[in-house]
């Protein structure tokens, strides 16, 4: 009955037939767009992109780039790990840099200090009562904000069955408008001291880094995260499975909606003040990251680990475009042919795994 | 108790004006392999779908192990103990070996943390191990993704899916169809292993040689309704052929279809 001379009940482990991960492919691809942007430095530039070559540091890297690519890149960086896994679980997320906006907006309004220099706060959005509160309160209120934003996208998704595409772009509208509704367009100011210690200095990539191996963790080894590979494989299946797919979903777009309020505490906190525009284009960035890195459209394929290298890539290049002095002009034109290119590699993968299957 | 685990009574099914199955009466006796044959859109899947759950019937009863059930999803039919190998399979193509076949029923540990509970893998490999060597299967790489394996392999971990757990009765809705001579022997020798073991089986299938190699009971479905209802010993290829395609009804039923 069984082959007993390829091992136990006919197993064999062919250790020549394990799959070679696709994030050492993405990790190859950062290497070689590096080693481009060293050789045109080298080239036109008649400078390093990476490394110190005027001795201005004391290691042997130019701290001040590296330190800004991964700042840059830490908190859209946020985002693509909620984008990540809405994706993965076979759907799209196009609300994100809108709900930043809104949660930015709403979140500040409860970071604001009542006085500033001596006379009260001139951006204020609530009466005193509401100011100089705790910092857990903003935190807690642009956390929320996301969460609630997400679960509506989630729920439009999974009790609706709506589209994800139309789901999302629905709120991506929505909370546009509510960001610009909150204070009629203005810009909210003067947080307190310790609000604005959350995004101080490199806090983003901490957060961005504990965040990422958090999640990590989550998509790899938990029941949450196979359940989410598994419906985006093969809904049906899931369902069949016993596996609570409508649920399931609509916690996947509120972690995603959360992650999206927390880059905007961070962003906020950064930047000192919250303006109804921020955020704007944020969701293509994310969706880009997480293609990149490997995550597929079709759903089903793709990593945390994937994202972040994804991330960096895109950091690179942009922050190499700067560095070759290229117009900002064309550094969003190239952005665009980045994102459209992600997604073209990603066709011509799903293409090549249909072929094997 | 009887020796009966499942009996439906007058189970129909309608979609619209379609009546894909129409008052099937129909007993299995613990510990017997029957075999369910018809042509196609005879109604067979249909027949497999209001048992299992996967649809909710427009009529009649299911009686399981002792008790009617109404089940509302195909989860509760196999928390009864019904399981089914469905003809379209129920595979994620992203995940391995043993993430398919404890998909929905993972091992899990600190199931404190509810739906961030941790996979206990270690748990479920050996179990797809030991699932995999009772069925004798062969894979190269239980840790590849099902995507990268033939339609026979595939099939075979579905297979080895309901074979790995202990149930009390299984149903294959054309298991072979898609596979390969080596296979489809593969897929037989576990179906013989369950006949040792004395788990009750329903087998969908078109084909005859092994119909009557496995089972020991034919029945035949047409336009929806149950038209032979045969033992093994009374009956040859021939004679099945000819209630299949309508030259032929069972006495019992004339006047069915
Ligand atoms: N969801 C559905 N809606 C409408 N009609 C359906 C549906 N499912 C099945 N049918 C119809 O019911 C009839 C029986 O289908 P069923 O799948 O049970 O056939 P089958 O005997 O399993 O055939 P096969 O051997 O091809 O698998 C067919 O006429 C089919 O078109
Ligand atoms: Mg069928």
């Amino acid at each position: 009955m069984s082959d007993t001379s390829q091992g136990t009940g006919g197993l064999a482990f062919d250790k020549s037939k394990r799959q070679w991960p696709n994030e050492i492919n993405v990790f190859g691809a950062l290497i070689l767009i590096i080693l481009i942007f060293e050789g045109l430095g080298a080239a036109i530039m008649g400078q390093s992109f990476l490394f110190d070559s005027n001795g201005r540091f004391d290691s042997i890297f130019n701290e001040a780039r590296l330190k800004i690519i991964i700042l840059q890149v830490s908190i859209i960086g946020i985002i693509a790990l909620g984008v990540t896994q809405v994706i993965i679980s076979g759907g799209i997320d196009l609300s994100s840099g809108s709900v930043v906006g809104a949660a930015a907006m709403i979140a500040m309004s409860f970071a604001q200090v009542a006085e500033v220099n001596g006379s009260p706060n001139p951006k204020a959005v609530f009466g005193p009562a509401w100011m100089d509160l705790p910092i857990i309160v903003p935190i807690f209120v642009g956390l929320a904000i996301g969460v609630l934003a997400g679960m509506v996208n989630g729920m439009f998704v999974a009790i609706a069955k709506i589209p994800p595409f139309i789901a999302t772009l629905g709120m991506m509208v929505s909370a546009r408008g509510v960001a610009k509704w909150w204070t009629s367009g203005q810009p909210v100011s003067f947080p307190t001291e310790s609000y604005g210690m959350i995004g101080g200095g490199m806090m983003p990539v901490v957060i961005f880094v504990v965040l990422a191996i958090t999640f990590h963790i989550i998509m790899t080894q938990t029941i949450y995260g196979k359940h989410t590979y598994a419906i985006g494989s093969n809904e049906a299946a899931a369902r069949m499975s016993g596996i609570n797919v409508g649920r399931h979903k609509i916690l996947v777009y509120a972690i995603a909606g959360m992650l999206a309020g927390l880059s905007a505490v961070v962003l906020t906190s950064k930047n000192l003040t919250a303006q109804s525009g921020m955020g704007i284009i944020y969701e293509l960035d994310a969706i880009a990251m997480a293609v990149i890195g490997g995550v597929s459209l079709a759903g089903g394929r793709g990593s945390i680990i994937g994202t972040v290298i994804g991330a960096l890539i895109f950091g690179v290049i942009i922050s190499g475009f700067t560095f070759l002095r290229l117009d900002a002009y064309y550094q969003e034109m190239v952005k665009g042919a980045i994102i459209v290119g992600a997604v073209v590699l990603d066709q011509w993968r799903q293409q090549r795994a249909a072929m094997k299957a | 108790m009887s020796d009966i685990i499942l009996e439906t009574t007058d189970l129909t099914k309608h979609y619209g004006g379609v009546h894909a199955l129409e008052g099937a009466n129909f007993a299995l006796k613990k510990g017997e392999h029957v075999a369910i044959m018809g042509d196609n859109g005879a109604g067979k899947s249909t027949f497999v779908r209001q048992i299992t759950g996967v649809e909710q019937r427009t009529r009649g009863t299911v009686k399981f192990d002792g008790a009617e059930v109404n089940f509302a999803g195909p989860i509760d039919a196999r928390e009864a103990g019904i399981e089914t190998v469905f003809q379209t399979l129920a595979l994620a193509d992203d995940l391995n070996v043993p993430d398919n076949l404890f998909l929905g029923r993972e091992k899990t540990k600190w199931n404190f943390l509810g739906p961030f509970r941790f996979l206990d893998y270690k748990a479920m490999r050996d179990d797809t191990m030991a699932g995999l060597e009772k069925t004798a299967v062969k894979i190269p790489n239980i840790k590849n993704t099902i995507r990268n394996m033939s339609g026979g392999q595939r099939q075979c971990v579905a297979i080895a899916r309901t074979a790995t757990f202990a149930s009390k009765l299984t149903i294959m809705d054309e298991p072979t169809a898609a596979l390969g001579v080596q296979e489809t022997e593969q897929v037989e020798n576990i179906i013989r292993t369950l006949k040792e073991q004395g788990e009750s089986l329903i087998l969908v299938s078109h084909n005859m040689r092994q119909v009557f190699d496995l089972v020991d009971r034919i029945i035949v479905f047409r336009r929806g309704r149950i038209v032979a209802n045969l033992r093994k010993e009374d009956t040859d290829g021939q004679d099945v052929v000819a209630y299949i395609t309508g030259a032929k009804t069972g006495a019992e039923f004339e006047g069915a279809a």
